[in-house]
């Protein structure tokens, strides 16, 4: 058999499991990566920030279901990956990151370009390689996207020295993972499902809280199924955004510290809380010894870990959220639900406290709304605040995987990547990033990515010339003392557009809205449409930090 | 807040114990000891483990260390039905008229004195925790000028073992 370079065993690994594309960045330490890659059946998108190419990766992942992968060199590439990685991993999002590392014999005497990118990345990945032998390149591919992409998914990081891409192999692709120290759950505890089906039956007043799990197990069609046998008002976490469709009668929207008064009301007076693929995020509990007072609460997750880490819980299930959706449906079905009475109070709840705002002006909820309204099935990111927020609550998501957010780490400037990424990996669907002018001005320099890789995708900036989450809390809790969030007319987001080559709009005025949204997708080409909004308004409901979700605030 | 014992079983690569002491910091859990070493198996170490908290954070500590791949397997070791041992290796100032009472001091606990000279000896003691917190208080009026301590070891004791608990799967490869 003849031997292989390290490099080539690397991409003929990455192409027997699958992958399609890679996002990256070239340097010295992959120069033999890449030259492999130059004649690959695999598409390589050229980022142009290293953090991008881990955003796209992850856009990539959430959008399509498959395990996103991203490269970068060593030192400061594979450090620039570093928040990205995170925020994936936060997420829960299978990415494998793949980074070059100087010579085995330079490594620990501070050579050129060199950085300790397994030691940096042990908190952030569900697992690291430190490739030290040629012959361990196809295992340890095989393992990471099995690792990445079973149980709890996340990122998970293969460094590689460059005199390893070098050295020879005989290449066989491993059929079998021999990991003894991972095991994804694979069943589901009948028992315990059995104890969560008697407290639904005896339950009047339930609500099913599901998170990001949902959409990664694909159970949104169990996650219904349950919902409508036992006429369950559900609430969906950031992450579980169009886990549930948001047009649904039994939807009760986003629970938390932005989320409906609605589903914070039913929370707190609940008497049974089932969660779903949730982890209890301070976000979505607020004050954590005053949430769900009166609630039992079944946690259905498939980390173990996550049961129990934040809130008291009294029927724990591990296992695959559809499996155990499935069979939990298959447990109440022949009982007649008995929340009549509760689905009307909801019902009141949400007529008297939708969510609302004043129309005058350009406002950035009527942007959403707009959005929703002419593309309805579109891929929407977000970058993260006011923008987040504000996309999560005005625009109704019906299907999953429809709705990519970084909503554990926070991370700006994640949306525009993330939408690259997810129109390279769903080219037919519409992709729209919902972007705040701070925000996007974190990543912006993907305009090159997206132009010179022809990835149309469509950026709505809400510019208020703020920073202004930030802007937000300073008005409410710093007496509008606006220290350092001022931002206004500091870039001209038409000229950068041009200059990239993309297509730039500029909105003023609440008729155009529509409009500049059609011109920008039937355009086929990147986009940015800077809609100049209402500087001062606030994302309300809000639960100020601190206090129980049911003391949520309107805001003007 | 109690104190719990594992056994952690690792694989034998470079690198485990920095991702468990990571862990252990960036969760906020303390450890009061922590002993490594290998098995007999080549490819398996055993990290002894002693935490402190409460139920809820021991099993969370299990928990999060179990999610780490390189974690074959973890065993709480009870204390009535494990024994443990701590070394010390405790060096002292002597002279001609102290050197006996500290002889007599080390027969009293079955300590070792393991070197001499005319000025100093190193004791050796094995124990628990309390007993080297002992012979130390006894031997600090002589001056004590270096002490080195291992962590707490243990062990089930009869046959029980910490892999006892391991599911059977776990040496079995996965099927894709």
């Amino acid at each position: 058999m003849a031997e292989i370079t390290g490099a080539e065993a690397l991409i003929e690994s990455l192409e027997n499991e699958g992958v399609e594309v890679i996002f990256g960045y070239p340097g010295g330490s992959v120069l033999p990566i890449y030259d492999e890659l130059y004649d690959a059946s695999i598409r390589h998108v050229l980022v142009r920030h290293e953090q991008a190419a881990a955003h796209a990766a992850d856009g990539y992942a959430q959008a399509t279901g498959r395990t996103g992968v991203c490269i970068a060199t060593s030192g400061p590439g594979a450090t620039n990956l570093v928040t990205g990685i995170a925020t994936a991993y936060m997420d829960s999002v299978p990415l494998v990151a793949i980074t070059g590392q100087v010579p085995r014999s330079l490594i620990g005497g501070d050579a050129f370009q060199e950085a300790d990118i397994t030691g940096i990345t042990l908190p952030i990945t569900k697992h690291n390689y430190l490739v030290k032998d040629v012959e361990d390149v196809p295992r340890i591919i095989k393992e990471a996207f099995y690792i990445a992409s079973t149980g709890r998914p996340g990122p998970v990081l293969i460094d590689i020295p460059k005199d390893v891409t070098t050295d020879t192999l005989e290449f066989r692709y491993p059929q079998k993972i021999n990991l003894r120290g991972y095991m994804p759950p694979k069943g589901v505890d009948v028992e315990q499902l059995r104890e969560a089906a008697q407290l639904i039956l005896r339950s009047e007043r339930p609500v099913i809280y599901a998170g990001g799990g949902v959409i990664i197990s694909n159970a949104s069609s169990e996650l219904l199924s349950l919902a409508e046998t036992i006429m369950a008002p559900v609430t969906t976490t950031l992450m579980g955004k169009g886990a549930f469709p948001d047009t649904h009668p039994l939807s009760i929207g986003m629970p938390g510290m932005h989320g409906t008064k609605y589903a914070n009301y039913a929370i707190q007076e609940s008497d049974l809380i089932i969660a779903v693929g949730a982890r209890f995020d301070d976000r979505v509990t607020g004050k954590l010894e005053s949430f769900a007072p009166n609630a039992k609460i079944i946690h259905i997750d498939i980390d173990p870990a996550e049961i129990g880490k934040n809130a008291r819980v009294d029927i724990p299930v591990v296992g695959d959220a559809r499996a155990a959706l499935s069979r939990l449906t298959g447990l109440v079905k022949e009982e007649q639900p008995r929340t009549g009475a509760w689905l009307d109070r909801i019902k009141k709840w949400k007529e008297e406290f939708p969510l609302q705002y004043k129309r005058d002006g350009l406002k950035p909820q009527y942007v959403v709304e707009c959005i929703n309204e002419l593309y309805p099935d579109a891929i929407i990111t977000t970058e993260v605040g006011q923008n987040q927020m504000w996309a999560a609550q005005y625009f109704n998501c019906t299907r999953p995987r429809t709705f990519i957010t970084s909503g554990g780490l926070g991370t700006m400037g994640y949306g525009f990547p993330a939408a690259i990424g997810a129109k390279v990996g769903v080219p037919d669907a519409t992709v729209i990033d919902i972007a705040g002018d701070g925000s996007f001005q974190m990543n912006s320099q993907e305009l090159a990515t997206a132009v010179q890789n022809n990835v149309p995708v469509v950026v709505a900036i809400l510019n208020n010339g703020y920073l202004g989450m930030v802007r937000q809390w300073q008005e409410l809790f710093f007496e509008r003392r606006y220290s350092a969030t001022i931002i206004e007319e500091s870039v001209d987001f038409v000229k950068l557009a041009e200059a990239y080559g993309a297509i730039g709009l500029r909105v003023k005025e609440p008729e155009d809205v529509k409009a500049a949204l059609k011109e920008a997708v039937d355009s086929s080409r990147p986009c940015i449409i800077d809609f100049i909004v209402e500087r001062t308004e606030n994302v309300s409901p809000m639960v100020p930090a601190g206090a129980a979700i049911n003391e949520i605030l309107d805001l003007e | 807040m109690k104190r719990h014992t594992l056994a952690v079983l690792v694989e034998n690569k470079p690198g485990v114990l920095a991702r468990i002491s990571g862990l252990f910091s960036r969760r906020g859990f303390n450890i009061e000891s922590l002993a490594v070493g290998v098995t007999e198996k080549v490819d398996i170490s055993r990290i002894t483990i002693v935490v402190s908290g409460d139920d809820a954070v021991l099993e969370q500590v299990k928990k999060q260390l179990n999610k780490l791949i390189d974690v074959i397997h973890i065993a709480e070791l009870a204390p009535n039905s494990s024994v443990s041992r701590e070394l010390a290796l405790i060096k002292v100032g002597v002279d001609a008229t102290t050197r006996s009472m500290v002889m007599q001091i080390v027969d009293v606990f079955r300590a070792r004195i393991i070197d001499v000279s005319t000025d100093s000896l190193i004791v050796e003691v094995t124990g628990s925790k309390g007993k080297i917190a002992s012979i130390q208080r006894l031997l600090s009026q002589f001056g004590i000028k270096e002490m080195v301590r291992t962590g707490k070891v243990a062990l089930h004791r009869r046959s029980q073992t910490a892999a006892d608990t391991m599911p059977e799967e776990l040496q079995r490869p996965i099927e894709e």
